[in-house]
């Protein structure tokens, strides 16, 4: 395995940072993406998830430190490895002024595929992304979860080996997301490297195999969705509301229960490995919540503990 | 009475005309963003124009031809129509792309009459927004007239509202239409198969009996030669007074009819 | 040399500098030295013709400007005006200004693709972003763009010398020869004008565009000889539309001489001026 092509990562930075003028967007971090993986950058807005994308995408200098993407230093090779990633951004950008099925030829034609296999790809993709009845249409009259099927299909044209997708299902309703994660998760079978950034717990532990969080340009932590909820978590959290003002107040009460007190604008949480046995503890200490619910561990509170804040921006 | 009885008493004065004055209100606010459009648009330009045409053609013209123009020169011939013919293409260009964007684009009409403001407010108040940009331009023009001997005249008083009825002639027209389009495929159209047209054949820049026949009958439907006749008459002279009061008629006749139809586009598009 | 995105790690810099001094100038900001990253600009000019396939009545409305023009000036202005002395010859106006006409087409028309047009694809619908995800740069994006408006520069021209010749407006076969000025007129103005959209900052700013272009529409000798200007005759050499001015009167004349490779020199510098600073400007825009 270690000599085989495949053993070369297909994403490795090392110290790597990013400058807008004064203001750091990265601030040297280390990430090594390996071949078929799927892997995540987790964190609020404004923690460096797009500006990190963007450099890996080719089309934003690196600052300073080193970025390899197929091997290749983008600052010299852009143009190859862009020709074998497919991205994904952020807002759609598709082309208004085309097509459906023109969008994503007219993008297989700007990897210099012939007009041909650029027609034959489109048919085949907006198959794959259930859009094949729209393919004439317009793009404007299509609603947000289609437009990013749309989207990813003309990632695909050119057959990527690595698609990086910026925030995919921001702002589609719940039955948008899951035909998306589950269209992402078969290019996954199919071998394909995912590099995604979200700011949604779920989203991250459904899809990811690897994730980090970063924060402020730095990475605060890094594993597997289930490590970093048993590294930084207990296994299970209760949730505590009480009426508005009292948080402060009634979390002295609740001092030493479980592992870790934590007060929210909005809620108490206490991490234990028995919610319940937590629960019925705090009904002893006469600290009756309005509403109280026992849950898993998720990433949402492995972010929490990292950084003492919530993710909602 | 309930709570929300008071809330619609409370926004029951925004209908008739102070509801158009509303949407007017919101094109004014827009607008004033973008006030140098309208000094290039209503002074710079024109003025360059007659520079132009006025002088250096002009100089063409009248060391040869000026018996054609009835004796006076040509930058005085030209000058008095420039009013009419400004007047037309502001309104005409006001009524295509930024009025689409009220109707498709940004959606600011349909989010006006989800308020108590109706379609037929919102068509008042693109009369009255027309009528503003409109006499924006006429006013400017009328200035740079006032920066030439040949047309210092107190008739360029009466030049300006002709030209504003003439915008308005357009303008109504025009909007009507851009309230049934889906797409702006058709404004390049307008532009350059009416509009265009008319500016350089309606009168401004050549007598109209020029024109072979019956191109001089023809534009007696064209609101830009009677606008033109009007601002020329009333600042070189010349035009008689029975003639004067048929052509502001059938200029008037053009506005009533442009608003009548916008009423009804508007109406039909932003009612669902 | 697969140099992407640091302009400095490239064969082109050792290229200016043994270039000399000659040509030093020059600001090196000015060189169009991306350019020679050129590799499918063509792709951009596809992309263009699969959206006006469907809106080819824009196109064709194109075609009736000439038209227009041309009966007023023959109608209207010709019959005030007569005949004019022009370099020595007597001819009548409106054979005097269609050519000018004819090159001020090809200014407007290669100003509007470059401006407006471009201005929209690059800040509402953010079409290079996606574009330059892809093997394409911003060479690619910009002379692409460009030739577009070239090739739209073409097809009008066309339409306008066929118009001429219909109406009667010229007798000389060099007409032919217009059209390529004519492109090389949308060149210069397409580039300029894309250079300058780069700079815009938002819709307001494109006030500033008609004040630049009446202007030079009116003053490049395009409806009065350029005697009409006594004295200030020189300044006209400061429009650039007016070189292409001379050069479409040359064609329908068919009166050559040597200063027309001047004239051509003129437009094909601002041309590669502009192409270099919008390559440039794309980078510094796009590529952040």
């Amino acid at each position: 395995m270690a000599d085989a092509p495949s053993s070369i990562p297909v994403v490795s930075a090392h110290n790597l940072v990013k400058r807008f003028g004064e203001f750091t967007a990265v601030d040297g971090i280390d990430v090594e993406v390996r071949p078929g993986e799927a892997f995540g950058f987790l964190g609020p807005n404004g923690a460096g998830k797009s500006s990190t994308m963007r450099m890996i995408g080719c089309v934003s200098p690196v600052t300073s430190g080193e970025l390899r993407i197929f091997g290749m230093d983008p600052a010299t090779h852009g143009r190859q490895i862009r020709s074998r990633i497919g991205v994904v951004p952020q807002t759609d950008q598709l082309d208004m002024e085309l097509s459906v099925e023109e969008n994503l030829i007219i993008y297989g034609r700007y990897f210099d595929l012939p007009r041909r296999l650029c027609r034959e790809r489109a048919a085949e993709l907006l198959e794959f992304v259930q859009l094949s009845d729209r393919a004439t249409s317009k793009v404007e009259p299509l609603s947000g979860g289609m437009k990013r099927r749309v989207t990813i299909a003309r990632a695909l044209i050119n057959d990527p080996e690595l698609l990086l997708l910026d925030e995919p299902t921001t702002g589609l309703d719940p039955q948008a997301r899951h035909v998306l994660w589950d269209r992402l998760y078969r290019l996954k079978q199919r071998g394909v490297t995912l590099v995604l950034t979200t700011h949604y717990m779920d989203e991250a532990e459904q899809l990811c195999d690897r994730l980090v969080v970063m924060d402020q340009g730095r990475i605060a932590a890094e594993g597997s969705p289930r490590e970093l909820i048993q590294r930084h978590s207990t296994r299970e959290v209760l949730e505590l509301r009480y009426v508005p003002g009292q948080n402060e107040l009634q979390a002295e009460r609740l001092q030493g229960l479980g592992d870790r007190v934590e007060v929210l604008p909005d809620r108490v949480l206490v991490y234990a490995d028995d919610g319940e046995a937590a629960l019925r503890e705090v009904h002893n200490r006469d600290a009756m919540p309005e509403s109280s619910l026992v849950r898993r561990s998720s990433l949402e509170d492995v972010f929490l503990a990292l950084t003492g804040r919530t993710l909602n921006d | 009475m309930t709570e929300t009885g008071i809330g619609i008493a409370a926004a029951a004065p925004a209908v008739g005309v102070r509801g158009a004055i509303r949407v007017w209100e919101r094109h004014w606010k827009l607008h004033s963003f973008y006030w140098r459009s309208d000094l290039m648009g209503a002074v710079v330009q024109p003025l360059l124009y007659l520079m132009g045409m006025g002088l250096g053609v002009g100089a063409l013209v009248d060391s040869q031809g000026a018996g054609l123009l009835g004796g006076v020169s040509y930058l005085a011939f030209v000058a008095p129509a420039v009013i009419a013919a400004a007047a037309m293409n502001v309104a005409a260009q006001e009524s295509v792309w930024p009025l689409m964007a009220g109707f498709k684009w940004s959606n600011a009409f349909q989010a006006m009459c989800a308020t108590p403001i109706t379609a037929a407010q919102v068509a008042g108040g693109t009369l009255l927004w027309l009528t503003t940009k409109v006499t924006i331009s006429t006013v400017g023009v009328g200035a740079v007239l006032m920066l030439f001997p040949a047309t210092r005249t107190v008739g360029v008083l009466a030049a300006i509202p002709a030209g504003i009825v003439t915008g308005l002639a357009y303008g109504l027209a025009i909007s009507a239409w851009t309230a049934t389009r889906e797409s702006d495929t058709s404004f390049p159209v307008i532009l350059r198969f009416f509009i265009l047209p008319m500016f350089l054949f309606a009168g401004v820049f050549f007598p109209v009996d020029q024109l072979p026949d019956p191109i001089p009958l023809i534009v007696w439907a064209v609101p830009l030669w009677h606008g033109v006749e009007l601002s020329r008459g009333a600042v070189i002279g010349g035009l008689d007074p029975a003639m004067a009061a048929i052509h502001i008629a059938i200029l008037l006749v053009w506005v009533g009819i442009g608003f009548l139809a916008c009423t009804q586009t508007f109406t039909r598009r932003l009612t669902p | 040399m697969h140099a992407d995105l640091h302009p400095q790690a490239d064969t082109v810099t050792t290229i200016n500098r043994s270039v000399g001094g000659l040509l030093r100038i020059i600001p090196a900001s000015l060189w169009p030295t991306e350019l020679l990253r050129v590799r499918r600009p063509q792709r951009m000019v596809e992309r263009s013709a699969m959206v006006y396939r469907r809106s080819w009545m824009v196109l064709l409305s194109g075609f009736v400007e000439p038209f227009v023009y041309l009966m007023s000036v023959r109608i209207g202005f010709a019959a005030l005006i007569g005949d004019l002395n022009f370099d020595g010859q007597v001819i009548g106006y409106a054979e005097f200004v269609a050519p000018a006409l004819m090159a001020a087409a090809a200014m407007n028309g290669a100003i509007f693709d470059s401006t407006a047009n471009v201005y929209y694809k690059l800040v509402h619908a953010r079409l290079y972003d996606s574009v330059l995800a892809t093997p394409m740069g911003v060479a690619d994006v910009a002379l692409g763009e460009i030739s577009w408006a070239m090739l739209r520069g073409a097809l009008y021209s066309t339409a306008f010398v066929v118009v001429m010749w219909a109406l009667g407006l010229t007798s000389s076969l060099w007409i032919v020869l217009a059209v390529p000025i004519c492109v090389l007129i949308g060149f210069a103005f397409a580039s300029l004008g894309m250079a300058v959209t780069t700079f815009l900052r938002s819709w307001s700013d494109f006030d500033y565009i008609p004040a630049v272009q009446v202007p030079l529409l009116l003053f490049s000798a395009t409806f009065f000889p350029v005697s009409q200007y006594g004295s200030w005759a020189w300044a006209v050499q400061i429009s650039p539309l007016y070189h292409g001015v001379v050069l479409v009167r040359m064609a329908a004349f068919n009166q050559w001489s040597w200063s027309a490779i001047g004239h051509i020199a003129v437009l094909l510098g601002i041309a590669m001026i502009g192409l270099g600073i919008t390559s440039r400007r794309l980078r510094a825009l796009l590529l952040k």
